[in-house]
């Protein structure tokens, strides 16, 4: 499914595609929870929140099928999680120090 | 790539209705349909978003002590519900493939053990909430009064942000047996897909925000 | 449907008479009668609110006591700005306007989710009807920003008025989803982005942040509630929270919420003075872009309400730099009317009033702004009533201006009917005159110390505001001319025709008032939507 962004977005994915994204799924889990017991401070937070960004453009991309959808829905994606990216790191300009 | 031709009216630009009388029915646009949802799940994104900011800030003031309130959360019992929920999404997501091959029983098994999921998750929930409360561990408890400002900070949003979340897979379990009624009923067919696609969606949303969640508040210990 | 008719006449049937009776308004998902259904709503709330205003006013007209307890008076206060933030100017042109013309001037007959754009009115109303009830128990001391830790610990019952407030937020988040899926999919297909009119960019833009920002705003209003009733510290600083945190999760909506009400104002300006310049827009593609770009900068500026509040000294000067930034987009839009009008052939009509009402108030209000932006200046002013001036001077200024400028400029399209021209010029004379002699005062009292949401004040401060008040008499007299003229318009003004202005936009070629279905066909672009050219002199004239 090389980059066809075409118009319909109702390509047939086959199941088994779906299980591999779910096992992709469960074993990063597994990986977030075993580094949860290495002694890594401050940087377990960033380490934990890294994976759980991959699980989740893994979710996004697959069982909500963005990668079969036109541009403009991930277009749509990008700003809206963009504008909280922008929200987060300027909230931190007053925090981070204070 | 096979089955794309088997929905024609996904593909076409909508125009605008050209019957007189039927104003109140736009034409059917599954496209427009979830672009609107995702729209709406923009809005739920950003909802918690402004509570992950607030987990956020609150961290950077009390670092360390949020850490002494993850240690007290049970990883097992998160660890399993994220397993649960992950599973629900895979299931609601094979849903949705199989009514794209028309393949109704099996959507329907689908379904059902995406709620039985859901359920499972809200049990393990009550049961990890219910411990806590046993140990005095709840919004105005004398216990947390006892508590450093940082512990009390995190266990306060611990129980909005996963209450939130909560109240969002008891939504989503309601929508998908309303869904699953509508495809018994043959209201949403193969060719009619698009409620199902967007409470199949609502449903990851539900599942992305655990994914954060979980880390957030087990693991940093 | 040649606009050259010499006397035009009404058509038969229009969305307005095709069905009669409460229930078919009620249960409409016709997105003019909605449209309709926000104006009378609004209209009234407005109505009541300017006369809390009022009220305020007479008040403070001389120092000491006049006939308000120092509580009523914030009482009042707040729910004037409750009801003219939430009820009038957020929603105002969206979704009177955005409601009505969008889908028009899109080539459309409806929005993409008609039904769910009733159930943002019903949404609109349930919070309406929650503020009222709000005010019967007793009202709210607040102010519209129910800041923490106060509204924690005030007696007033909050529960009522925050979730009015959420309500009020989710009208605007579904009227948001559906302009922006409308925009998506329901332009006609010979319509690119391009040939898009401003006023339509002023709302996509404006449906963004509604969407983006909302349901921050939303959220937070349901954590204080939160703790108020359940005991959990979210921002209360002895459980562990920071209240400041409530202030910024506030401001990351409530300044975007600035810009949800100019932009669409902004985009009613681009319409007008075109139109009555007889000239094709000036740098269409950069009012466009800036639409949007004043949307994202203006999603970045929010910590600039919290200068004194205790924020880190980089995160003040951060947030002041883009201040400075967003005026940028804003600039470049009035250069481009001002160009515009620039040996253009003006027909000074009363909309184009508005416009030129806009821009010289609008521009008090930008430049105002500018000193709250530069860190030091803002320091001394914070808090005072030359706050309340520049707030006044852009909101109501610019967009409560505009919202007149709308009504005056498609009040022959949405009722078939045109209102007196004289009437409507005394009306702008004295709103404009009254609103100057307003809040002039109030810059000047601000900058020698007159505290902000005081109900009294030291005698030296008399002058200032007894022709504030004086003022306000005069405003609410040029209000009261032009909503009598539009009244007596509705019923017995002369027939209007489809094309009054000389517009060139798709609106332009429906009947007035249009039929529910206005679209039998697929509409062509044929024209640009700034192209007057194709015009003959008749109908330009006409």
């Amino acid at each position: 499914m090389d980059s066809t962004h075409s118009a319909d977005s109702h390509h047939l994915i086959p199941y088994r595609a779906y299980v591999a994204v779910w096992l992709a799924l469960v074993s990063l889990t597994g990986v977030t929870v075993g580094v949860s017991y290495l002694d890594l401070k401050h940087a377990a937070i960033l380490v934990a929140v890294v994976i759980a960004t991959v699980k989740c453009v893994l979710v996004i991309l697959y069982f909500m099928h963005i990668r079969y959808e036109r541009p403009v829905f991930t277009w749509i994606l990008v700003t809206g999680f963009g504008s909280f990216g922008i929200f987060l790191l300027l909230t931190f300009a007053d925090y981070f120090y204070r | 790539m096979s089955g794309s031709a088997a929905i024609p009216d996904d593909a076409g630009h909508p125009v605008p209705d050209a019957h007189p009388g039927h104003h109140d029915i736009m034409p059917y646009d599954p496209v427009g349909a979830r672009m609107g949802m995702w729209l709406f799940l923009l809005t739920e994104l950003l909802l918690f978003g402004a509570m992950f900011i607030a987990f956020c800030m609150y961290y950077i003031q009390h670092g360390w002590r949020f850490s002494l309130g993850s240690q007290e959360l049970s990883t097992a019992m998160g660890g399993a519900n994220t397993l649960v929920l992950l599973t629900s999404s895979l299931t609601m997501a094979l849903a949705i493939a199989a009514m794209q091959r028309r393949n109704t029983r099996l959507s329907q098994q689908l379904m059902n053990a995406t709620i039985v999921c859901a359920v499972g998750f809200l049990v393990v929930k009550a049961f990890e909430w219910g411990g806590k409360f046993a140990h005095g561990l709840y919004p105005t408890s004398d216990h947390m009064a006892e508590l450093s400002q940082g512990e009390q900070i995190f266990y306060s949003l611990y129980f909005v942000m996963t209450g939130f979340h909560a109240l969002h897979v008891i939504i989503g379990g309601v929508l998908i047996l309303w869904v699953k009624r509508r495809v018994t009923k043959g209201l949403v067919t193969t060719d009619r897909l698009v409620m199902m696609e967007n409470v199949g969606l609502y449903w990851h949303l539900v599942d992305l925000v655990w994914i954060f969640l979980f880390p957030l508040f087990y693991l940093i210990g | 449907m040649s606009s050259a008719d010499t006397a035009p006449a009404l058509p038969k049937l229009s969305y307005l008479n095709e069905q009669k009776g409460l229930k078919s308004w009620l249960t409409t998902v016709d997105h003019k009668r909605i449209g309709i259904m926000y104006l009378v709503m609004i209209l009234i709330f407005f109505v009541v609110a300017m006369l809390l205003g009022l009220a305020m006013r007479l008040e403070l007209l001389h120092s000491g006591k006049q006939f308000m307890e120092g509580t009523t008076y914030n009482t009042v206060m707040t729910l004037h700005g409750v009801i003219m933030i939430f009820l009038f100017i957020i929603p105002g042109i969206p979704a009177v306007f955005g409601n009505f013309f969008l889908p028009i001037m899109i080539g459309a007959n409806d929005v993409l989710f008609p039904r769910l754009n009733l159930a943002s009115w019903y949404f609109y109303m349930a919070g309406a009807v929650l503020a009222l009830i709000s005010v019967a128990l007793g009202g709210v001391d607040t102010g519209w920003t129910f800041y923490v830790p106060y509204s924690g610990a005030t007696d007033a019952n909050l529960l009522i008025p925050l979730l009015a407030a959420f309500l009020l937020g989710w009208s605007s988040i579904l009227t948001g989803i559906n302009f922006v899926a409308t925009v998506h999919r329901l332009r006609t297909p010979s319509m690119g982005w391009f040939d898009m009119p401003l006023f339509v960019w002023g709302l996509y833009a404006t449906a963004w942040i509604a969407i983006i920002a909302t349901p921050v705003v939303g959220i937070t209003l349901v954590l204080v509630l939160i703790e108020r009733f359940m005991g959990i510290g979210i921002f209360d600083a002895a459980k562990g929270g920071d209240p400041i945190l409530f202030q910024h999760l506030f401001w990351i909506y409530s300044h975007p919420a600035v810009y949800v009400m100019v932009l669409p104002a902004m985009g009613v300006v681009s319409e007008i003075i075109p139109v009555f310049s007889r000239k094709r827009i000036f740098g269409y593609k950069f009012i466009a872009i800036s639409s949007l770009l004043i949307a994202g900068i203006g999603s970045l500026v929010w910590a600039h309400h919290m200068n004194t509040s205790g924020m880190a000294n980089w995160g003040r000067v951060l947030f002041s730099f883009l201040t400075f930034l967003v005026s940028v987009p804003s600039a470049v839009k009035v250069f481009n009317w001002l160009a515009t009008l620039y040996k253009g052939s003006i027909k000074v009509d009363p909309p184009l009033l508005f416009a030129f009402a806009f821009l010289f108030l609008f521009s008090i209000g930008g430049f105002t702004g500018l000193t709250h932006a530069s860190l030091s200046t803002d320091i001394h002013i914070h808090d005072t009533s030359y706050v309340v001036a520049h707030f006044h001077y852009t909101m109501f200024g610019g967009v409560g201006t505009m919202f007149f400028g709308a009504m005056y400029f498609w009040f022959p399209k949405m009722f078939g009917r045109m209102y007196k021209r004289s009437t409507a010029f005394v009306g702008i004379t004295l709103f404009f005159i009254g609103f100057n002699c307003l809040y002039i005062p109030l810059f000047l009292a601000g900058l020698n110390g007159m505290p902000r949401r005081y109900a009294d004040y030291l005698p030296e401060y008399a002058s200032y505001h007894a022709w504030s008040t004086v003022g306000s008499w005069i405003l609410a007299a040029g209000i009261l001319t032009m909503c009598v003229n539009l009244l007596q318009g509705v019923r017995k003004g002369k027939p209007a025709g489809p094309n009054p202005w000389g517009g060139s936009t798709l609106d332009c070629d429906v009947p007035s008032p249009p039929p529910t279905h206005q679209f039998e066909h697929v509409p062509e672009m044929t024209h640009g939507p700034y192209d007057y050219h194709h015009h003959t002199t008749e109908e330009v004239t006409a």
